[in-house]
């Protein structure tokens, strides 16, 4: 189990960044990140896991093993903060491709241009 | 439980690939906001409805709306 | 660098991460174990010191309230960016509305009416019980603006823009912000430390505990939700440019 869930958030990586790597349309590659992004969630959340145990919200039940709440406090704020750097991220090749007239090729915008 | 875990995690796996092997941006957009389903059902099976919470909305919601209106404005529709 | 180069680079360079990760990953402690010596301590002074029952919130609001402050300005900086990059250049004008916008089928309008109270309801009880149950002003603020969405839906364009009132949500939004570091001063002239968590604790479970966590909840329910309302509405308005006349 162990081996899986490690395994997974090191395939989800793998997965965005061999997705921003092959690219050739910036939209599709900011997507890519986005998948990189969520490894770190994975990764985060499988640390903190513990098995048999119940999420670290005491309203309605009374004090047992938990799992770790340091983690997920982390991973909560980035899901939220990531989605308006996404929407920066976004905003550039909206610009960049106002600039080449509507190309969004990585290989197409290697030159500066005033 | 466990059971359950697993087929989570696999199927987190497989919509990263997913969503990284479409490569026409609108069908990926949509992909992507399937895979933020799975991770928000990843996290409720462990024990974080916090962050599963924001993952769904965020995820399934905002995320490909954002990349569908930046989608019009690149292609000019 | 071309297409072809980048693979090549990329093939080494990702083996050697995959590598790097696997050795990484060995030394960590086993999934799902029973060892958590930071995420007990985190719990105990949660329930025990500050009276909050929603231990991910404590973290969040209180034990490491001052990393959340940046975590907000970061979003406040994406939030400025996107405005930034977005506006419309000189030369550019925006589209004009048509006068009349069709007008939505009646049972989409009337289940929109519908999931527009859910929503609101829904993203106020999120935020106003971060400390006791999942959720608070993250979740909250996201919530409420995507709920706000529903109107291009049931209406249109013109129906989401009349209640969405940029100049009123750029304060809401500097006001959440602001909020956040009022609060962190009234601890720090209150007993000497910034975001100290002053207030009255009350009892652990009860609508009103926990101090300064629900608070911070709400300062930034209100930042979360203007931001990214604003955020959609300069992509909304880009797509409005791409409409108009060239």
């Amino acid at each position: 189990m162990t081996a899986l869930a490690f395994g997974v958030a090191a395939v989800v990586l793998l997965a965005g960044l061999y997705g921003v790597v092959t690219s050739r349309d910036y939209l599709h590659l900011v997507v890519c990140l986005v998948v990189a992004q969520s490894s770190t969630y994975v990764l985060l959340l499988g640390i903190g896991y513990r098995a048999h145990a119940t999420a670290p919200v005491f309203s309605d039940h009374p004090k047992g093993p938990v799992v770790d709440p340091v983690v997920q406090a982390l991973t909560l704020t980035d899901v939220v903060v990531g989605a308006t750097v996404l929407a920066l991220l976004l905003a550039l090749v909206v610009q960049a491709a106002k600039g080449a007239g509507g190309y969004c090729d990585p290989d197409a915008l290697n030159d500066l241009h005033g | 439980m466990s059971v359950v875990l697993a087929v989570l995690l696999v199927a987190t796996a497989v919509g990263a690939i997913a969503v990284v092997t479409c490569r026409d941006v609108a069908s990926q957009a949509v992909v992507l906001g399937a895979y933020g389903f799975v991770l928000g059902a990843l996290f409720l099976a462990l024990s974080a409805p916090d962050v599963a919470l924001s993952e769904v909305v965020v995820g399934s919601v905002l995320t490909p709306l954002l990349i569908l209106l930046a989608l019009v404005k690149v292609r000019g529709r | 660098m071309t297409s072809r180069q980048r693979r090549l680079v990329a093939v080494p360079v990702g083996a050697g991460l995959a590598v790097v990760l696997a050795l990484a990953f060995h030394g960590l402690p086993a999934f799902g174990t029973a060892h958590h010596p930071y995420g007990d301590a985190s719990v105990r002074a949660a329930l025990a010191l500050r009276h909050t029952a929603n231990a991910v919130g404590s973290v969040t609001f209180d034990q490491r309230g001052l990393d959340t402050l940046f975590e907000e300005f970061i979003l406040l900086a994406a939030v400025l960016g996107v405005r930034l990059l977005l506006r419309p250049a000189a030369g550019e004008h925006q589209g004009t509305d048509p006068d009349r916008e069709p007008r939505s089928p009646a049972a989409v309008r009337a289940t929109v009416l519908v999931l527009l109270g859910v929503t609101a309801v829904l993203s106020v009880s999120v935020v106003l019980h971060g400390h006791l149950s999942p959720g608070g002003g993250f979740q909250g603020g996201v919530l409420a603006a995507s709920g706000l969405h529903l109107l291009y839906v049931g209406g249109g364009p013109r129906t989401l823009a009349r209640f969405r009132p940029s100049a009123a949500l750029e304060l809401l939004e500097a006001a959440g912000a602001g909020g956040y570091v009022v609060i962190g001063l009234v601890g720090l002239v209150g007993s000497g430390s910034f975001l100290a968590n002053d207030l009255p604790l009350g009892r652990t479970g009860s609508l009103l505990s926990a101090g300064t966590v629900p608070l911070l909840n709400i300062v930034v329910g209100f930042e979360v939700g203007a931001g990214l309302v604003l955020l959609l509405a300069s992509y909304f308005a880009q797509e409005r440019l791409a409409e108009g006349p060239r």
